[in-house]
C-alpha cells in the first residue's frame, strides 16, 4: 500500500543525503521525496510516498526517526491530510489539437505558463492521481518534456 | 589544562574537549591535514597517543578497548588514505554496536570539492556506517561537535561516530567554551520501558513451563549482567547467548546454555525450537541465530527488549516489543515479578538430556593438536577469567563453544561485519584498557596477516598479548564449506605452501615466540605464555588441518536441521 510520511529534518547540509541514503541502503521502495523550509528556517520538511506492507512501513517509520537529523516522523496516510503535486508539462502544438489541449487544460484546472510556435507549456497542480491521470490524457498529444515536483503534504488543520 | 573563556586554536581546543571527555588513549597516525594537531599534542601529556602501523589497526585497537572497558575508543587519522583505511573498523564497530570516535583531518575549506591533494568525502563515504558523522565548518562549532559526538556513540545503542575536521579550522582561534550539556532535539533514544509491557512480560514468564532467555550484547554494553543473574536464578530460567552476548551469564553455572544459531549447541537449538517463551534482550534476531525465519521458536510466545526499535520486528514478527534499556528493562522486570513461579524442573531435565545426548566434543584419540584442545586448556589454565579476543574463522566459533566465559565484557570478537584482521589489533586495544586481567588472543594463520603489522605497536608498548595462533595452513572456515556444499573443490584456500615461518615473522617484529604441535607442547607453551608479561609473546599452534566446526546449521536452514558431525554431514537431525 502507497504511504505518504512527512518528515521534519534540521535544514542542515546532508540531511536529504542521509535519508535518501537510507532508504536505498535498506532496500525500501522510494517513490518520490520533496524537501523544503519550513515555518522554521532551522528546519526542513520532507514529503515520502513509499510503498510497502505494513512492517516494512512500521520499518520505514523506525528508521527514519532513528536518524540522528530527523526531529519528527509522521505517517499521514490514515490521518485527515492534503497532498499536492506540480507538473510542468511542454506538448507539442499544432493548428489540429490547439482546440482540444486548451479544453483539457481547462478540465484540468491547469495553467499555461508559456507558449510558443510549436509548442506549449502548461502547470497542473493536484494529487498524485491527478497528475498520473493528467499525463495519460496528454500523452497522446505528444509530450516533449515533463517534470513533476513530488508531493508535499501537510495536516488539515484543526 | 586550559579552561573556558581562553582563546585557542583548533587544535587546543581538540585535546581541551578530549581532556574533558575522559580519553586516555587516542590510536592515530598523522599526515599533511594534522600537521597542526599533532604539533600541539607534542606537549600533551595526559591523553595518551599510541602510532598505529595502519589506521585500519587504529579502528580495531579503539574498538577493543572500546569493548573491554566500555569507554569510547579514539581514532585519529589524516584526510584521504587515512581516513579511507577506517572504513572496515568502522563499519565494523557499527554492526557489533562499539561506541567510538574517529577523528579524520580534512583538506582545507576552501579546497573541498576540488579533488585536492588526499582529498576524500569521508562524511559521505561513512554515512551508511556511521551512527551519525559531522563535517566542522566553524572552529566555534568544533567544542559542542567533539560533544556531540561522545554524547552519540554512547548515548542509547552505542555506535561509531566520525568528525571530519578541515586544517584550516584546526588552525583557526575562538574562545574556548565546552558545553557542560548537550542537547540533539532528534536523538531522543527510549531508556524506560513500558510499565505495562514489563508487567505484561512478568506475568507470561511466571506461567511460562518453557521459558528461555535469548541474551545478545545489548546486556553487555547496557552493564546488566548482575540483574540478568539474579532473574534467571530466582526464576529458574535457561539462558543461552548470542557471541557476542557471552558472559553476560557466567558459562560455568548449570543455566548457562553457551551459544545458540549456526554453531551453536545442540541443546540451545533444541531449546529455541522447544520453548514455550522466549524471552531476547539485548539481541537482534541476526541470521546466524535465526537461520530460516519461519521455523525459528515457532511455539514459543516471544518477548523481545532492545534500546533500538529498529531491532524489533525486524527479522522476525514478535509478540511484546519492549523498547528501553536492557537493565531498566530487567531490573524492573525483576521488581514486578510474581511470587509464585512454575515448576522448570522437567524442562530443564529435558535441556539437559540434550546435552547428554550431543555435548560438544572433541577427539583426542591420537598425538595431534587439535584447536578444541588448545581453547579447551586455554579456558583451564585462565579459569575463564581472561579477555578473549578471537579472529573470525573457525578458530573463532571454537573459542565460542570452547571456552567458558564467566565474565562480562570477556570475549572481543568481530560478529556482525565478520572481519579478518580484527583480532591482533583488537587485543592490544583490549591490552590497553585491561592490565589486571589477561588478555588473550585466538587467531588464525590467514587473519594474522591481515594486520601483522600492528605486532610492532604490540612490541613498542610491550602490550603482554597472548597471540595463540590457529595454524591450521588453511582458510579453514572456507575449506570447512568449500568440503560441505561446494564438491570439496578446495579453492585458493590451502595456505600450506605459502605461509610464512610465523616465529620467525614474530621474532622479526622483536617478539617472543613459540611453537607447539602436539597436546604436550600446547599445554607447556600456553604455560610459559601466560607467565610471559613482559611484551606480546606467540604461539604458532600447529594444529591439524582439516578439522571441521560443529554443530552447524546450513546457512538459510532451520535450527532443527542441524548437522551434528562431519561422518554423515548429510544426515539432518
Ligand atoms: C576481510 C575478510 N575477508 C574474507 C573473509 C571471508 N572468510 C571468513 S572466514 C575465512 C577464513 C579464515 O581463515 P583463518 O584466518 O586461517 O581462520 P580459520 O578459519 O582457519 O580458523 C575467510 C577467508 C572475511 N571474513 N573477512
Ligand atoms: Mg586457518
Amino acid at each position: 500500500m502507497k504511504h505518504i510520511i512527512s518528515v521534519l529534518v534540521e535544514n542542515k547540509f546532508g540531511s536529504l543525503n542521509r535519508v535518501a541514503a537510507m532508504f536505498s541502503a535498506r532496500g525500501f521502495n522510494l517513490e518520490s521525496i520533496s524537501i523544503g523550509e519550513t515555518e522554521d528556517t532551522e528546519i526542513s520538511r520532507m514529503t515520502i510516498v513509499t510503498r510497502g506492507e505494513d512492517q516494512i512501513i512500521s520499518q520505514v517509520l523506525k528508521q527514519l526517526n532513528r536518524l540522528v537529523d530527523t526531529i519528527k516522523v509522521t505517517d499521514l496516510t490514515r490521518q485527515p491530510h492534503v497532498e499536492r503535486e506540480l507538473l510542468l508539462m511542454t506538448l507539442k502544438l499544432s493548428k489540429t489539437v490547439q482546440h482540444e489541449i486548451f479544453e483539457l487544460i481547462t478540465v484540468f484546472k491547469g495553467k499555461v505558463v508559456d507558449i510558443k510556435q510549436k509548442s506549449i507549456t502548461i502547470e497542473v497542480i493536484g494529487s498524485p492521481d491527478k497528475i498520473n491521470t493528467t499525463i495519460d490524457i496528454f500523452r497522446p498529444y505528444g509530450i516533449k518534456e515533463l517534470a513533476r515536483s513530488g508531493a508535499v503534504a501537510i495536516h488539515r488543520g484543526e | 589544562m586550559h579552561s573556558s573563556g581562553q582563546t585557542l586554536n583548533g587544535s587546543e581546543i581538540f585535546f581541551e574537549c578530549l581532556r574533558r571527555e575522559n580519553v586516555e588513549y587516542i590510536f592515530g597516525y598523522p599526515g599533511g591535514s594534522l600537521l597542526k594537531v599533532y604539533e600541539t599534542l607534542h606537549d600533551v601529556k595526559d591523553i595518551h597517543h599510541i602510532l598505529v602501523r595502519h589506521e585500519q589497526g587504529a579502528t580495531h585497537m579503539a574498538e577493543g578497548y572500546a569493548r573491554a572497558t566500555g569507554k569510547p575508543g579514539v581514532v585519529l587519522v589524516t584526510s584521504g588514505p587515512g581516513a579511507t583505511n577506517t572504513v572496515t573498523g568502522i563499519a565494523n564497530a557499527y554492526m557489533d554496536s562499539s561506541p567510538m570516535v574517529v577523528f579524520t583531518g580534512q583538506v582545507p575549506s576552501s579546497l573541498i570539492g576540488n579533488d585536492a591533494f588526499q582529498e576524500a568525502d569521508i562524511v559521505g563515504i561513512t554515512r551508511p556506517i556511521t551512527k551519525h558523522n559531522f563535517l566542522v565548518k566553524d572552529v566555534r562549532e568544533l567544542a559542542i561537535t567533539i560533544r556531540k559526538a561522545f554524547f552519540l556513540a554512547t548515548t542509547g545503542r552505542p555506535g561509531p561516530v566520525l568528525v571530519d575536521m578541515p586544517k584550516d579550522i584546526l588552525n583557526s582561534s575562538c574562545v574556548f567554551d565546552f558545553p557542560e550539556t548537550v542537547d540533539i532535539r532528534g536523538f531522543k533514544p527510549t531508556f524506560k520501558c513500558h510499565i505495562n509491557q514489563v508487567e505484561k512480560a512478568a506475568q507470561k514468564i511466571a506461567k511460562a513451563k518453557r521459558p528461555l532467555l535469548y541474551i545478545g550484547g545489548g546486556v553487555i554494553s547496557a552493564e546488566a549482567s548482575e540483574e540478568l543473574r539474579t532473574l534467571a536464578i530466582q526464576q529458574n530460567i535457561p539462558v543461552t547467548m548470542t557471541l557476542q552476548g557471552l558472559g553476560a551469564f557466567p558459562g560455568n553455572h548449570p543455566l548457562s546454555m553457551g551459544m545458540l544459531g549456526m554453531h551453536g549447541t545442540y541443546w540451545s537449538n533444541q531449546a529455541v525450537n522447544k520453548c514455550d517463551l522466549l524471552i531476547a534482550v539485548g539481541a537482534r534476531f541476526d541470521d546466524r541465530v535465526t537461520g530460516k525465519v519461519d521455523t525459528f521458536a515457532p511455539q514459543a510466545y516471544k518477548i523481545h527488549n532492545d534500546i533500538d526499535p529498529t531491532n524489533v520486528d525486524k527479522n522476525i514478527k514478535v509478540d511484546l516489543p519492549i523498547v528501553g534499556d536492557a537493565k531498566n528493562f530487567l531490573a524492573t522486570l525483576l521488581e514486578v515479578m510474581p511470587e509464585n513461579k512454575e515448576n522448570r524442573e522437567p524442562w530443564l531435565a529435558e535441556i539437559n538430556a540434550w546435552r547428554v545426548q550431543c555435548p560438544l566434543t572433541y577427539s583426542s584419540e591420537d598425538d595431534s593438536l587439535r584447536t578444541e584442545f588448545v581453547i579447551d586448556e586455554v579456558s583451564r589454565q585462565t579459569s575463564g577469567n581472561a579477555v578473549v579476543v578471537t579472529d573470525v574463522g573457525q578458530h573463532q566459533m571454537w573459542t565460542s563453544q570452547f571456552y567458558t566465559f564467566i565474565n562480562p565484557r570477556s570475549i572481543i570478537t568481530s560478529g556482525g561485519l565478520g572481519t579478518m584482521g580484527f583480532g591482533l589489533p583488537a587485543a592490544i586495544g583490549a591490552a590497553f584498557g585491561i592490565k589486571d586481567r589477561p588478555v588473550v588472543l585466538f587467531c588464525g594463520d590467514g587473519g594474522f596477516m591481515m594486520n601483522v603489522q600492528e605486532l610492532v605497536t604490540a612490541v613498542h608498548n610491550k602490550m603482554p598479548v597472548k597471540i595463540f595462533l590457529i595454524n591450521n595452513s588453511f582458510l579453514g572456515m572456507v575449506r570447512q564449506w568449500q568440503e560441505l556444499f561446494h564438491q570439496e573443490k578446495y579453492s585458493f584456500t590451502d595456505l600450506g605452501d605459502s605461509n610464512p615461518d610465523f616465529v620467525k615473522v614474530a621474532e622479526a617484529f622483536g617478539c617472543k615466540a613459540l611453537k607447539a604441535d602436539n597436546p604436550e607442547s600446547a599445554r607447556l607453551a600456553i604455560t610459559e605464555a601466560l607467565a610471559y608479561n613482559d611484551g606480546p609473546i606467540l604461539v604458532d599452534f600447529r594444529v591439524v588441518k582439516k578439522d571441521m566446526v560443529f554443530p552447524m546449521v546450513p546457512a538459510g536452514g532451520s535450527i532443527s536441521d542441524m548437522l551434528l558431525a562431519r561422518l554423515n554431514p548429510k544426515t539432518m537431525v
